[in-house]
């Protein structure tokens, strides 16, 4: 029976490719990342949210191992991350945006990054056309705008040809078509096996391409799970406006006398609830005299759930 | 740890780092062997801090390198800001991350980026020797000076005792620079304090109290270079500017190794 469970977590820990157990980093100002655990399983992407200083990028650097953690352990493809060597090579990171050297042209900074990772030089000139920049590979890095130098850094990452993609915030600055590429090129990475494990504030983006999500609120993971899993944990929400603004206040103290939780953001009562319970909505407002001009049931998205979840709405 | 080698070189070559350092070595190459041998008869002298070096010194079998021994200092001064430079931007830029992410072995990258920053230094000591023996002989005619005994093997032994003298402190300087590149983390900051310190500070308190200036580790990397001076030995500079020099080394290694990577 032992050999059987044994057996079976070998099997688990194999299908892992990232495995954070109690994981934390103590500041003298406090915890940054406060006993994290979560798991990555192997070919997924792993979308990583939280609001800014939640502790995505102390949680990303210490899995790179460029800081230690003051306790607990993580693993990377079944390596531990005080051994970062042995799992490295197998990685592709850019953290907290990309990072260059001025003067060198884009290519030229390539090329420094393969050589120290011993990989084929001839694997630069395809990654930089394969994150558009082809024609100004040569041009210097300090020339390349906002934008190119996050492509760059995608290149950078690529350049491993990595089982695990880490990427912190990697559509930062770029523009509609480059965070469509980008979304292309991670599912893509995701269909042939890569594990991408990516921090970003575009939770619509997210939530297209993510099938796990790690979310984070003041150093301690709050949800760790399939995305799926995090959305029916919510309530749906019914969305209500109504002809006259001042009956949204009549609306909410309705929804709360039935015990559902409702808010009025942006002119828009926000109730927590069944979808049937639109219609009990509908006829007592119609009983009141109040006209509705919206009445529409829905399921949260990532983006409301985020904000339930972190309570943070900056 | 060869492939951190190579990846810094090719920082290193840039055209505009480069030339641009090689430009500065020769500026001060041509400089100090130009007042050596126009101002040989100066009474205000023509060496370093006013000393007269006289056609006695500059006829011996030496000759042909005394002015480069004697620019020795400014060679290293120059590698400190490189090798500062070069060490503090990784934390400026942020590419310190990416190194480490591609090479984890912390120590590998620091001997790695030393071997690199050395061999760069190398040929700069080497070009900057071949041009000041060059300015020498040029300059020898007009100052008088007999350049007979300079090239006899003992005046090439003398050319290669003096080239490894200003390697080994041309080196140290660099690795101070790379030592307080580590600990400063910001090029502006280790370059101005290192200079500030071996050019204005050393010279301000040796000019007070004379004596400190056995101890002050910028005299003895010069000194170094010139195969020791009057007033220190070279045994002395050497063993005090190596002891310096591999304290800083570790300091620094130990830190570099521990510290978390926070930019």
């Amino acid at each position: 029976m032992s050999i059987l469970r044994f057996a079976r977590y070998i099997a688990h820990m194999t299908s892992l490719a990232i495995s954070v157990k109690d994981l934390s980093k103590k500041y003298e100002s406090g915890f940054a990342v406060s006993h994290a655990n979560f798991e990555v399983p192997l070919g997924t992407i792993c979308g990583f949210v939280g609001p800014n200083g939640a502790g995505k990028t102390t949680t990303i650097r210490m899995l790179l191992g460029l800081i230690s953690p003051t306790g607990g352990t993580a693993e990377i493809l079944g390596e531990s991350i005080s051994h970062p060597e042995k799992y490295l090579s197998s990685v592709g990171a850019m953290i907290e945006g990309p990072a260059f050297y001025p003067a060198l042209s884009g290519e030229e900074n390539l090329k420094v990054l393969a050589t120290l990772g011993g990989f084929p030089i001839e694997r630069v000139n395809e990654l930089i056309t394969t994150v558009g920049l082809a024609g100004r590979g040569g041009s210097k890095y300090k020339t390349y705008s906002l934008g190119m130098k996050q492509r760059l850094g995608i290149a950078a990452a690529l350049l491993p040809n990595p089982k695990v993609l880490i990427l912190d915030e990697p559509t930062n600055g770029l523009d509609p078509e480059g965070i469509q590429e980008v979304r292309d090129l991670l599912k893509k990475l995701a269909s042939k096996g890569t594990t991408v494990f990516v921090s970003s504030h575009l939770l619509s983006e997210l939530e297209l391409i993510s099938e796990y999500i790690v979310m984070l609120r003041k150093g301690e993971v709050v949800f760790a799970g399939t995305m799926k899993e995090l959305l029916l944990q919510q309530q749906p929400i019914i969305l209500v406006k109504t002809e006259n603004l001042a009956d949204l206040n009549k609306i909410v103290e309705m929804a709360q006398a039935d015990g559902h939780h409702a808010t009025i953001r942006s002119e828009v009562a926000h109730i927590e609830g069944p979808a049937e319970w639109a219609g009990t909505l509908n006829r007592r407002a119609f009983e009141a005299g109040i006209v509705l001009t919206q009445l529409a049931p829905q399921l949260p998205n990532l983006e409301e759930t985020f904000f339930e979840m972190t309570g943070d709405r900056s | 740890m060869m492939r951190v080698v190579f990846a810094e070189w090719r920082k290193l070559r840039r055209p505009t780092l480069f030339l641009g350092t090689l430009g500065a070595a020769l500026f001060f190459t041509g400089l100090t062997n130009t007042f050596l041998y126009l101002m040989i008869d100066s009474e205000q002298g023509n060496g370093d801090r006013g000393r007269q070096i006289g056609r006695e010194v500059l006829n011996l079998a030496g000759g042909s390198v005394y002015g480069f021994s004697s620019v020795g200092g400014l060679l290293g001064i120059i590698a400190l800001c490189v090798f500062a430079a070069q060490t503090a931007q990784e934390y400026t830029y942020g590419t310190l991350r990416n190194l480490m992410v591609r090479q984890p072995g912390r120590v590998r990258i620091l001997l790695g980026k030393l071997i690199a920053m050395k061999i760069f230094a190398l040929i700069l000591v080497l070009i900057a020797a071949l041009v000041s023996i060059g300015i020498s002989y040029f300059l020898s005619d007009r100052a008088k000076v007999s350049t007979e005994l300079w090239f006899t093997s003992e005046g090439f032994q003398e050319i290669g005792k003096t080239l490894l003298n200003v390697s080994i402190s041309v080196i140290y300087f660099g690795i101070l620079g790379m030592v307080l590149g580590l600990l400063l983390r910001s090029p502006i900051s280790a370059i101005s304090i290192g200079v500030l310190w071996l050019l204005i500070i050393e010279n301000l308190i040796g000019a007070v109290k004379p004596v400190t200036l056995e101890w002050m580790p910028g005299n003895q990397l010069s000194t170094i270079a010139q195969g020791g001076s009057p007033e220190l030995a070279y045994s002395h500079a050497l063993i005090l500017g190596s002891s310096y020099v591999f304290v800083g080394a570790i300091v620094a290694t130990v830190l570099f190794s521990r510290r978390d990577v926070a930019n």
